[in-house]
This record gives C-alpha cells, sequence and structure tokens, in this order.
C-alpha cells in the first residue's frame, strides 16, 4: 500500500509545497523546525484541510486531485489521525470514546474490548479522558484509531504532550504497535531523535519546502543541505564558497579545507558535528588556530566553545566535544590548534 | 389574590424559551461559521434586541402584526387570528427581547469548542450530525443550559414590548410585570408590592441556577508539558 502527496497550498507569506511518497511496512518521518507546513500537509491528507493544487493519492485511490475536481470528506477518507491533544471526547468515558471510533455497528463492543485489552488500558473503560495519564490518554486516541481499521496512520507530534520522563515508555509502546500496522505510517516530529528511534525514512521540510526522502542514517550521516543538517543536531556549520583548486573556503571559519572528494554543484555550506573535531599540535591542512571562549561540563563529555579567525559570532563559532579526559589532558587551554579531518566534513547544498 | 398574571407569564416564557433555544443554537452555529464580514454584521443585527429600548422592539413590531400591517393582516384574511391584543402577542415580544441572550451565550460556546474534537470524529467517519449531537452540543452544554435560563428569566421580566403589543387586560393578556405596573397606577400599593415579591423569587431561584451552573464548569485540563530543546540542544 502507498500513500503518495504532491500539494500545493498558499498561506499570504507562507507557502507549503510537499511531495513525496510513504509505503506500507515502514515509519516514514517527516521532519522540520515548528511552523514549517507539517501538521498542515498531516491535516491535507487528512482531508480536514483543502490544498490549493495537487494530487493525494492512498492505496491506488485518489483522496485529492485539484485538476480532476476530486476532494472526498474526511470521513470517506480512511486515514487515522492521532493528534498532538489527543483530542479524546471529553463527555465520553474511555469505552465510548473507542467505540466511537468502530464503524460497523455490530461489532462495536466486542471490537472496543479487545483494542482495550491490546492496549493495556483494562481497568479504565469506565473513566473519562481527564482522569487519565497522559500516556494512558494517548492509548485511547491509538484505540479508538485503531477500531476504526484506517488504511495509513498520521501521527502528528505524538509525545509533545508527554512529561519527559514518560516518554520513553510510550514511545516503546508505540513502536511495538507501530510495527504491527499494515498500511504507511506518516509521523511528523521536530525532534530529531524521535526520527532516528522510531522511522525508517525520512522528508525533511523546510519553510513549507520538502527535500528528497532519504533513509534516516543517511539523515544523520551524510545530510546533503543546510536544513537537514541543521535539524539532524550538528551545530558546527559555516557559509562555504568553492576554490577553483578543489578546496572550499569555509567563510565564517575563516579557513581553507580539503575534503578529498569532489565538491558537490551548488555548495553553499560546510559543516562538521562537534565530537569529530580534534585538537592539534599545530598549524597543518584542515587545522586552524581557536580562542576558547567558555567550556560546559555534560554528563559524559565536556563541550568547549571556540572563537575562529573568522570572528566570534554566530556561524563563525565552532563547538568541540571531547572525553572528559581527554579535555583534562589538555590542562584547560586558552589557545587551541583544532582540525576538522576531511573525512567528517559536510558538504551541504542550499535549500 | 387572583394569579392569572403568574400563570400567564409563565406560559409565556415558557413558549417563547422553547423557540428561542432552537433559533438561538441554530443562529448560533451558522453564524460562527460565516465568513468575518458577514459574521459582523449579523451578529450585530441579531444582537441588537438587547440593546434597544423595548418600547422600540414594541414598535418595529406593531408594524409587522398589526392588524392593518403585513403579516398582521395575511393572518387575520388566511386564519381569522389577531397577532395583537392577545396572550400570544406577548410572545412575539419576549421572544425576540430574549433573543440574543440565547445566541450570545451560545455563540460563546460553540465558539470556545475546540475545533480538533470534530475533525478527530470526522477522520473516524462520523457524520456531521453525529458530531453535532453527540460532541458539539455536550461540550457546549454548560452554555447553552446557562444561555436557556437567562433567555426565560428575561422573557418573563419582558415590559415594555409586551404592554405595547398585548396590552394590559384583566384575565386575558395581564402578565406580571404588566400587572405590577397597572396596580401602581390605579394606587393599590399592597398587591403591586405582592406581585414585586413574586417576580424577585423567581428571579432570585433563575440567578441562582445560573451561578450554579458556572461554577460546574468541566472543562477538560489539558496536559501541555514542554519537552523542548530537541532540535537545537
Amino acid at each position: 500500500m502507498r500513500l503518495s502527496v504532491d500539494i500545493h497550498k498558499d498561506f499570504g507569506p507562507f507557502r507549503l509545497d510537499a511531495a513525496f511518497e510513504a509505503d506500507s511496512g515502514a515509519v516514514t518521518g517527516l521532519l522540520g523546525a515548528s511552523g514549517c507546513g507539517k501538521s498542515v500537509t498531516l491535516r491535507c491528507i487528512a482531508g480536514i484541510e483543502t490544498p490549493d493544487e495537487g494530487h493525494i493519492e492512498l492505496d491506488g485511490e485518489v483522496l485529492f486531485d485539484s485538476a480532476a475536481h476530486i476532494n472526498l470528506s474526511p470521513q470517506r477518507r480512511r486515514v487515522g489521525y492521532l493528534f498532538q491533544n489527543y483530542a479524546l471526547f471529553p463527555n465520553m468515558t474511555v469505552a465510548q470514546n473507542i467505540a466511537a471510533g468502530v464503524r460497523d455497528r455490530a461489532r462495536r463492543k466486542e471490537t472496543a474490548e479487545r483494542l482495550i485489552h491490546t492496549l493495556y488500558l483494562e481497568g479504565n473503560e469506565h473513566k473519562y479522558p481527564r482522569q487519565l495519564s497522559g500516556g494512558q490518554q494517548q492509548r485511547v486516541a491509538l484505540a479508538r484509531i485503531l477500531a476504526n481499521e484506517p488504511r495509513a496512520l498520521l501521527l502528528d507530534e505524538p509525545f509533545s504532550a508527554l512529561d519527559s520522563y514518560l516518554k520513553w515508555q510510550v514511545e516503546l509502546e508505540l513502536m511495538d504497535l507501530l510495527g504491527k500496522f499494515e498500511g504507511p505510517v506518516l509521523f511528523v516530529t521536530h525532534s530529531r531523535d524521535e526520527v532516528r528511534r522510531l522511522c525508517q525514512q525520512v522528508c525533511v521540510l523546510d519553510q513549507g519546502r520538502s527535500q528528497p526522502m532519504q533513509p534516516v542514517e543517511e539523515l544523520f550521516e551524510a545530510p546533503r543541505t543546510l536544513s537537514a543538517c541543521l535539524l539532524s543536531g550538528c551545530k558546527n556549520v559555516s557559509r562555504a564558497r568553492p576554490l577553483p583548486d578543489g578546496r572550499v573556503e569555509a567563510l565564517d571559519w575563516g579557513m581553507t579545507l580539503e575534503s578529498g572528494v569532489p565538491l558537490p554543484p551548488n555548495l553553499s555550506h560546510v559543516g562538521i558535528r562537534a565530537h569529530f573535531l580534534r585538537p592539534a599540535e599545530g598549524p597543518g591542512p584542515n587545522r586552524l588556530p581557536c580562542t576558547v571562549e567558555r567550556v560546559v561540563d555534560e554528563m559524559f563529555s565536556t563541550v568547549a566553545m571556540l572563537t575562529t579567525p573568522g570572528g566570534g559570532q554566530g556561524f563563525s563559532r565552532l563547538r568541540i566535544e571531547l572525553d572528559k579526559a581527554a579535555w583534562a589532558a589538555l590542562s584547560n587551554p586558552k589557545e587551541l590548534w583544532v582540525e576538522l579531518p576531511r573525512e567528517r566534513l559536510l558538504l551541504l547544498a542550499g535549500a | 389574590m387572583e394569579w392569572y398574571p403568574l400563570f400567564n407569564s409563565l406560559r409565556i416564557a415558557a413558549v417563547s424559551t422553547v423557540i428561542i433555544f432552537f433559533l438561538g443554537i441554530l443562529a448560533a452555529y451558522y453564524v460562527a461559521k460565516l465568513p468575518r464580514l458577514v459574521k459582523g454584521v449579523l451578529d450585530v443585527v441579531l444582537t441588537l434586541p438587547l440593546v434597544l429600548p423595548p418600547t422600540v422592539v414594541g414598535y418595529f413590531l406593531l408594524r409587522l402584526l398589526g392588524p392593518r400591517r403585513v403579516l398582521g393582516l395575511w393572518f387575520l384574511e388566511h386564519f381569522d387570528l389577531r397577532l395583537t391584543m392577545v396572550w400570544y402577542a406577548a410572545i412575539f415580544a419576549s421572544a425576540v427581547v430574549a433573543f440574543p441572550l440565547m445566541y450570545r451565550t451560545a455563540r460563546g460556546a460553540f465558539e470556545a469548542f475546540d475545533p480538533t474534537l470534530a475533525y478527530a470524529a470526522q477522520t473516524l467517519g462520523r457524520s456531521n450530525t453525529w458530531i453535532f449531537w453527540r460532541v458539539r452540543m455536550p461540550y457546549c452544554k454548560q452554555g447553552i443550559i446557562a444561555g436557556t435560563v437567562l433567555s426565560f428569566a428575561r422573557a418573563l421580566g419582558e415590559y415594555g414590548a409586551t404592554s405595547m403589543i398585548a396590552g394590559y387586560t384583566p384575565g386575558k393578556t395581564a402578565t406580571i410585570s404588566t400587572t405590577v405596573y397597572q396596580l401602581w397606577r390605579t394606587g393599590d400599593d399592597a398587591g403591586a408590592m405582592r406581585w414585586v415579591l413574586v417576580n424577585l423569587a423567581i428571579s432570585a431561584v433563575v440567578l441562582l441556577t445560573v451561578n450554579m451552573l458556572e461554577k460546574k464548569d468541566r472543562r477538560p485540563r489539558r496536559r501541555t508539558v514542554s519537552v523542548a530543546g530537541e532540535v537545537g540542544e
């Protein structure tokens, strides 16, 4: 079963252009900062919002097509939508909420009972949503969606309303469930950690524009664009200019870098993860002298903020992360030579 | 003491409350969905009776329902039915005057409704009728009951428009409010006082009911614990 989406919607100052495909048996992440159009995309797929133009197809059935004037009502799309606040009906008990999702009247009671059992909700059947914990509320919402036998699942930041100590547990439960679901699953989030743990492939949304789908490992190991790189959690990024000799000038860091590989045609930035930076003895290729500005002790490592020859503002600073022992061995330096290993450089194209 | 005015007042208020209940909810539901400009205009028109002097409302009603006016004449010719100076004429007056109370409270309640609940029900395949009766109305119950009780109280106390369109005929169109005025005008101070006390008692009960309903607010608490700081550490 396949969900394919290609939609456009104009919101005045903001424009959504999202195109991607999601297949059964995999969790597809939609990753983007808040306000980038992730939720709107889901709402268009569910039929709550109407795109200006485009095409949405699920399992060979057209849900929306602006050219053919097809726009199925949300009722007829059979797409399960897990809302950020779960949207449980406050006037109904757990059992009634779940039963509200069952289409087949004759099997309403039996289906609700089965799902109450599957989702560990026994003993809560007669409670109201406000009497439940966040994790329980989410399970009720999921049970209600599954009772509806949807063809695809849309999850809109499902962990954002949970206490952080609850998240881990709820995430594990959700992963189990998603593994059993047969249709495509779309998972919207702003958290790279959630994408890494829950998704197999990911599509980055940057200011309303979707970027090509990529496997999750690729997003973290070799992000191709600036926004993907920032969303994947990389903190060291500099504007870059290709030089005729095949090297790269890192404008913000004030240095020239060797990458050892052919440069991408529209190179605009270069990045490197904090834990790949290495302290060095002195000058050499891909090395630069820095001033230590601030040192932060993390749980298992030490992070130092460095001022580069490029200046002390924003992108021009570097962040280095070392083992506590390795940092201690440097005996609290004021000045530090740092090497950016060329095999660890991320060569990024503009959006 | 002749109890007819109490009976008549209650009957008029009850009938107009039933009418207002449905019309007010209907108007509130559809107006809330309209585009902004139309909404603004309709809102003014529907709320106007609340701020107009009741005599102005009475004047408009007479222009419309009087025996020689458009509607009045039509009803008289086709049904042999007089729409003024009869007990049920007061229903028009109190319904128009009290309508904005129902409309505005119901609209406030509908606007406080969390639309994601309706969206969730839609994606679950539920019809809009089901959503209205099983999700929206229960969610807005308090506001709607409060609006109904307030409208009833206002309808019960209507004087200005009622006296113009139904007049005061003892045993026929007399209501509590017109009786108080009539008794005071004719110097029966003790009689007026008795009806004033009856009116005070009813109004107090109504307002107590509204207060109790407002205290029992049972909106669900939202759990929004921030887990921010995930994109940038």
